[in-house]
């Protein structure tokens, strides 16, 4: 098996490409947010003699100028744009290497990255309030690609003997969907957190209305979102690890050893049980449950980098 | 006693002056009982697992490697004894890691329990009645039809079944005082008892895991044993080079399983990555000629609950060594550990202690071996994984091995104990192609013959891992059963119309799970009223210009 250096090379010429229209999304969901400032603060001023409720941030989306609301626009059709050479940078290797394109971490890591770009475009399609989240979500892509593109890139290459097996598409594939979930999921929740922080503090009077953070969904719409994505994330996590055991049964020669990235694996298994837990009990809703989102988001990111890169475990392949 | 249901036992009764001692205990008992089955203590437990599983990530942990640990050891001397005592070096079989979980479990099944006994009293019940105002639940709405009230809810009825819905009519059925029927007459339904169901599975089949798990680490062996092409083992502990067993194995019992080796093959692609591990082998019982089958990375042989992998390779150099008293050894072959995966540059030693006329001289060979080998400025160093110009580099000692001393040794070095005190000394060393000699001061020739390949064979017996794959399907089909149903009442009671003549039929539900509650039950009041209109006698339209439904949908 030999690699098509053409097609390889056209991947990695996507893979940059794919961080310039994300970034160039970034900066329409910046413009969207911030030129929709005005008239925010403006029916602020009006609501102004009604003295409990808060401006409804669902009649945002409605009484946008059209000038943010085409700034809106560009920015979903650079996410879209973005994601589809995304895909065709995995695309492309895949061809090139005659292979699944998940191979190594370089490979894991995009795909991840690009789920969680198509999870947060499905979502911002079917509810349009939420597309005032997606600097939030666009900038740690950005950043999250730059990252991997600078240490994680590993050429184009043959998978070693170990990762020849049809549970690779099985596993692997998987563990991507679920993590690119996860990492929606848990933006979400740190928004959501933000928001919350935000309102008590206009509500104590030691911030502004008007901000950025105002053009937010409301915290309970937020909520809702993250709550939502892990409860999607959750059953393909959980096939995942199943899927894994059974592979590492026939590979490895038994189904759980506690290797550094099963450890993890069942870690972030645990905590987002207990997010799910904490969301319906007394007590745990709201901020704590949220914090519990954001800490499994922390293993999940930890499980990746840290036990490929540092620790030794029969996870590591490829180099990284 | 009081009550037996669970749920209101230590309600407080006025409590006579002072409760016995064992009745004080059974309370203490019950409220700590209570507070360890609760919610938020699982949600802490969760945590505490989570937590604990930690340090088994970042120490070296004895069931992975006792090697690493062994160095934590050495590295961290008066750290590590510390650790030690606290477990953390096993960590997942230590005692704390087994309270947490078990604490777990059982906080988990003191909640499940319940409430499996509470959902079995739900299937058996119809569902409840509905609520006295209808119009306060979160969905629900009115819908006028000219039908009278009992052939409205017979509609509504009909249309809830078709949904899978549980039905039960309550109120008075036709035997109302003034004309119309089924005034007053309601309905409540419900479906969705699944997703309870897949809840129940979901936190049981948990416990099923761990029983699983638990059985398989009583009952289940795993011994490993190195293997050079020829060569073969059978399946008992005195012949592994390393074994571990679970408490309730018994020596003896072992399945009768006997492997050879018969040839191994390792293939690289043009850039030297690794592409197949290929084993040829037989197997069958002690004293058969054996079933012929390739095993490989990914594809173990399983025979009758066992199971054998290849879990690594190697190249063992074989050597003839011949004393200047004539006396031969033929092509021994000594298995060298791959110290570069990648280009499988390996160590090794060979030891030949019944060589000489006396424990004294004994002789040993310490070596490095290059399967493509290039020397440099005298260094020998290997740069391709496949066996394309073997080479060693030795070094060979003389005198006493110290193989009988009763101090354990690597049969992958020479005790270095033994050459610091003086008892072996270095004789010669030398770069070695296939065919060629070193000869040593006193005339005994080593030459390096050749190589084969050895497997490192693992044989594997775990009679829960079945149990283990079915526990977790099972909590996965608990898990979607409990994530993506939804459990949903549906209430509609009927009333005559305010004009007389009809009825106005008032709609409620409740949805436990899942979103969109609203725009189902919009969606399910649309259905109700298309088919009450088709229901609807055709000629006497009611003059307000239809149904005046008005759904009021509070938004999701």
């Amino acid at each position: 098996m030999t690699v098509d250096t053409t097609l390889a090379d056209l991947s990695d010429t996507l893979f940059s490409v794919s961080v310039g229209l994300y970034s160039l999304a970034v900066v329409a969901f910046c413009a969207q947010l911030a030129f929709g400032r005005r008239p925010a603060a403006t029916r602020e001023l009006v609501g102004a003699g009604a003295p409990v409720e808060p401006a409804a941030p669902a009649a945002t989306g409605a009484a946008e100028p059209p000038t943010v609301r085409r700034y809106g626009v560009a920015a979903m059709v650079f996410t879209l744009l973005g994601a589809l050479t995304h895909a065709g940078v995995l695309l492309f290797r895949g061809l090139a290497t005659d292979r699944l394109p998940w191979g190594n971490m370089y490979e894991f890591a995009t795909a991840v990255v690009l789920v969680a770009v198509v999870s947060f475009t499905v979502l911002a399609v079917r509810r349009p309030a939420l597309r005032h989240l997606g600097v939030f979500v666009l900038a740690p892509v950005v950043l999250s690609m730059v990252g991997i593109g600078l240490f994680l890139y590993a050429e184009a290459g043959p998978l070693v003997a170990s990762l020849r097996s049809s549970w690779l598409a099985v596993h692997v594939s998987t563990a991507i969907l679920g993590f690119g979930i996860f990492f929606v999921s848990g933006i979400a929740s740190v928004m959501y957190l933000l928001r919350l922080r935000h309102d008590a503090r206009v509500a104590a009077g030691t911030a502004e209305t008007g901000g950025l953070l105002d053009r937010l969904p409301a915290p309970a719409a937020i909520d809702r979102v993250a709550h939502r994505t892990a409860v999607f994330g959750f059953p393909i996590w959980t096939f995942a690890v199943i899927a894994g055991a059974i592979w590492a049964e026939s590979a490895w020669g038994r189904f759980w050893g506690w290797d550094p990235k099963e450890t993890w694996a069942f870690i972030a298994w645990v905590v987002y049980a207990a997010y799910l837990h904490a969301r319906t009990t007394a007590g745990w809703r709201g901020r704590p449950a949220a914090w519990v989102n954001v800490v499994g988001l922390g293993v999940m990111i930890f499980n990746l980098l840290y036990v490929n890169m540092v620790s030794t475990g029969l996870h590591s392949y490829a180099g990284v | 006693m009081t009550v037996t249901a669970p749920p209101r036992e230590a309600a407080a009764p006025p409590p006579p002056a002072r409760p016995s001692a064992g009745r004080r205990a059974w309370n203490l008992w019950v409220r700590w009982w209570r507070r360890l089955t609760a919610m938020r203590t699982a949600i802490i437990l969760l945590f505490l697992l989570a937590l604990a599983a930690i340090p088994g990530s970042l120490l070296p942990q004895r069931s992975l490697s006792q090697s690493n640990v062994a160095q934590y050891f050495a590295d961290h001397p008066t750290l590590a004894p510390v650790l030690d005592r606290l477990y953390l070096f096993d960590v997942f079989s230590s005692p704390w890691f087994a309270a947490v979980y078990l604490l777990l479990f059982v906080s988990l099944v003191g909640c499940v329990l319940p409430r499996a006994a509470e959902h079995y009293r739900a299937l058996r019940t119809p569902p409840p009645p509905a609520p006295r105002n209808l119009l306060r639940l979160p969905d629900s709405g009115r819908l006028d039809t000219p039908l009278d009230g009992m052939a409205a809810l017979d509609v509504v009825e009909e249309e809830l079944r078709v949904r899978r819905f549980r039905v039960v009519r309550r109120g008075t059925a036709g035997t109302d005082p003034a004309g119309s029927s089924g005034t007053g007459a309601e309905l409540s339904a419900e479906k969705g008892y699944l997703k309870e169901a897949g809840n129940l599975l979901f936190h049981l089949s948990l416990v099923g895991l761990l029983l699983a798990l638990a059985g398989g680490k009583l009952w289940g062996y795993e011994g490993s044993i190195l293997v050079v092409e020829g060569d073969g083992f059978c399946n008992s502990f005195q012949q592994y080079d390393t074994y571990s067993a679970g408490p309730l194995v018994d020596g003896e019992d072992l399945s009768p399983l006997c492997v050879d080796l018969e040839d191994f093959r390792a293939e690289y692609e043009t850039d030297l990555t690794a592409a197949s591990f290929r084993a040829d082998i037989r197997f069958g019982g002690p004293d058969e000629e054996g079933e012929a089958r390739t095993i490989g990375v990914n594809d173990p042989l399983r025979a009758d609950g066992d199971r054998v992998y290849v879990t690594g390779h190697g190249y063992a150099p074989t050597f003839t060594v011949t004393t200047p008293t004539g006396q031969t050894f033929t092509d021994v072959p000594a298995p060298f550990l791959p110290t570069n995966q990648s280009t499988m540059a390996s160590e090794g030693a060979a030891k030949f202690p019944d060589l000489g006329a006396d424990a004294d001289s004994q002789l040993a060979i310490q070596g490095f071996f290059a399967p493509t080998g290039v020397v440099r400025d005298g260094i020998l160093t290997s740069i391709d994984p496949r066996p394309l110009e073997p080479q060693v580099a030795l070094i060979a000692y003389q005198g006493y091995l110290g193989l009988d001393s009763g101090r354990p040794q690597s049969v992958y070095a020479i005790d270095q104990e033994q050459i610091d005190r003086g008892a072996l000394e270095e004789v010669g060393s030398a770069n070695l192609a296939v065919g060629e000699t070193l000869t040593l001061p006193d005339g005994t020739a080593i030459t390096f013959s050749g190589y084969s390949q050895f497997a490192a064979l693992q044989v594997s017996h775990d009679p829960g891992q079945v149990w283990v794959l079915v526990a977790a399907i099972a909590v996965l089909v608990g898990l979607l059963a409990m994530l993506l149903l939804r459990r949903e009442r549906v209430f509609a009671r009927a009333a005559p119309a305010p004009g007389g003549g009809g009825t106005v039929l008032t709609v409620g539900s409740l949805t436990r799970g899942g979103g969109e509650g609203g725009e189902r039950f919009t969606a399910l009041v649309d259905e109700l009223r298309v088919a009450l209109a088709a229901r609807a006698p055709a000629s006497p339209t009611p003059p307000s210009g239809g149904a005046h439904p008005d759904p009021e949908v509070p938004t999701p």
